[in-house]
């Protein structure tokens, strides 16, 4: 383990952690995205059955 | 009566070339518009003839996509807005004819306008009158390529709000290898070397894009038309 | 075997398996990254030209990988619904087109702060960097296209088209740097035989392809999920469907 160096990074520590940190950001980001898109979904799809059964009616 | 592939092409170039004189503006504003942004860039960055040389391929090129993309509006739209383009979907000469035979046409009024103007251009540029061969050459190329490109995207745009964005949007990205290659022949005429390594890609991708092009435009226009 | 094919043609089926893959992929992936990350930061020795800079190359490139793959999954998806008019391919492309497009924003922002220590600037106009830069408009161009329509179905189709066409630039990207002079490092790890690269600088790196590979498998169970609800909001499978 480099110890120290870890983060300090050889003096490359202003780019290297900020494109970890970005890529963290972006992976957080997609899952965050694709479960608020899947709840929607599910919500209007409820929204939709529920009309068409009181339409049934 | 009933025609074939081959006359049909050739009637409907008829058609549209004989509707385009009908209405001049339409063959005339993308070709001031040419004029006027191709003038932007000299009252923009205020630079003498000799060092506006240097960025001239490029202005050309930028003038050139952004006039072909205004002109694209004529190649569809007013078909699409009185019914003519559905009549000529069910005619039965199959899509890809009419295609090929309006974005044949489309060009002649509009890129190859571009082609013959651009002399004047170049020399308000700077570009060296030895370099005007390649020049020409490669915007014969780029613009029918350029409208093969912009007749996919106005396919897939016709009718749509704020579908002239979206057209840009779609269109520009696909062009830039175009803007690429097409600058840099030019540019290396300029300079004095050797530009035909860059005209022969220019005419292959041109090639490429006649060939496959005309399916993906009816494919387009099948989409919007269903 | 077939069966299988037309099983994955069935709206209802794909809902299923995405729903009970989506925990396998993003826990495998969550691990493999976790590991790429740790090892690669943290145990690989310094590189000998470019010193700890070098280790950006742990999220650039299984990024930039990535959204090669996951632009040339969408134009599949789509060419296969357009051909064979199979809605589920819609809803693959779909899914794939955010997470194929932030990923190209990945590569191309650490790529950029990548060249500022190795090349001196944030920014080349070299063919690699250009035509990765179109990918993110072609991603965008898909997108844009698929929302402007008011009819779902046709915007499906329009989009699966231009992504189709746009495919022509995925080639040109990969091969940017076989063609061309090109400022930016050629092939390292795909080189058949023996990469060019340390194995304690390997076994992470690849750890973290596999990883980037089951999270966007991860995601796209999920938007894939959510885009079949919305194309079958109508049918009668969704009412269990969606009570979990």
């Amino acid at each position: 383990m480099n110890g120290g160096n870890f983060w300090y990074m050889g003096g490359y520590a202003r780019y290297v952690w900020p494109c970890i940190g970005f890529a963290c950001v972006v992976l957080a980001w997609n899952l965050w995205s694709a479960r608020r898109y899947l709840a929607a979904a599910k919500v209007r799809a409820a929204r939709a059955l529920a009309m068409a059964a009181s339409e049934a009616r | 009566m009933t025609v074939s592939a081959w006359e049909a092409f050739w009637l409907i170039v008829r058609r549209e070339m004989r509707l385009s004189f009908r209405r001049p503006e339409q063959l005339i504003q993308p070709l001031v518009f040419f004029l006027i942004v191709t003038t932007l860039f000299p009252l923009g960055l205020s630079l003498q003839l000799s060092l506006l040389r240097d960025i001239a391929p490029g202005v050309l090129w930028v003038a050139a996509l952004l006039s072909a993309l205004l002109s694209l509006d004529f190649l569809f739209k007013s078909d699409a807005d009185d019914g003519t383009l559905e009549q000529l979907a069910l005619s039965g000469h199959g899509l890809t004819v009419i295609v090929a035979a309006k974005t044949l046409s489309h060009w002649l009024v509009t890129g190859l306008a571009l082609v013959l103007v651009s002399p004047i251009v170049g020399t308000a540029l700077g570009i060296p009158v030895e370099a005007f061969a390649t020049m020409l050459v490669s915007l014969a190329l780029g613009t029918l390529t350029l409208s093969w490109l912009g007749a996919i995207g106005a396919g897939l745009t016709i009718g749509l709000r704020r579908g002239n964005v979206l057209l840009s949007l779609i269109v520009l990205p696909l062009a830039m290898p175009l803007l690429i290659f097409g600058a840099g022949a030019t540019d290396r005429a300029i300079s004095g070397t050797n530009a035909a390594g860059a005209l022969y890609l220019l005419a292959a991708l041109c090639v490429f894009t006649c060939t496959l092009a005309p399916f993906a435009a009816a494919a387009a226009l099948r989409i919007t038309l269903e | 075997m077939w069966t299988w094919f037309y099983k994955l043609a069935s709206p209802p089926y794909v809902y299923g398996v995405a729903a009970a893959l989506m925990p396998w992929f993003l826990g495998l992936a969550l691990l493999t990254i976790g590991y790429g990350l740790i090892a690669g930061l943290g145990f690989a020795p310094p590189d000998y030209q470019q010193g700890d800079a070098f280790r950006i190359i742990y999220v650039h490139v299984p990024s930039a990988w990535m959204s090669e793959f996951v632009y040339t999954t969408m134009a599949l998806a789509g060419g296969i619904a357009l051909i064979w008019r199979i809605k589920v391919g819609h809803a693959v492309a779909a899914a794939s087109a955010p997470i194929g497009a932030s990923l190209t924003l990945l590569a191309l922002v650490t790529g950029s702060m990548w060249g500022k220590p190795m090349w001196g600037t944030y920014w080349a106009w070299d063919p690699r960097l250009t035509s990765e830069l179109i990918l993110l408009f072609l991603y965008v161009g898909v997108m844009s296209l698929r929302s402007a329509f008011e009819d779902p179905a046709r915007g499906d189709r329009a989009a699966a088209l231009l992504a189709v066409v746009g495919a022509v630039n995925v080639p040109i990207i990969h091969y940017s740097v076989v063609w061309w002079n090109s400022l930016h490092q050629g092939a390292t790890v795909a080189k058949l035989g023996k990469p060019s690269i340390a194995g304690s600088m390997l076994w992470p790196l690849l750890s973290m392809f596999v990883g980037f590979m089951l999270f966007y498998g991860a995601v796209l169970c999920l938007r894939l999920q959510g885009e079949v609800l919305n194309r079958e909001r109508q049918s009668a499978w969704v009412r269990e469907a969606i009570k979990s």
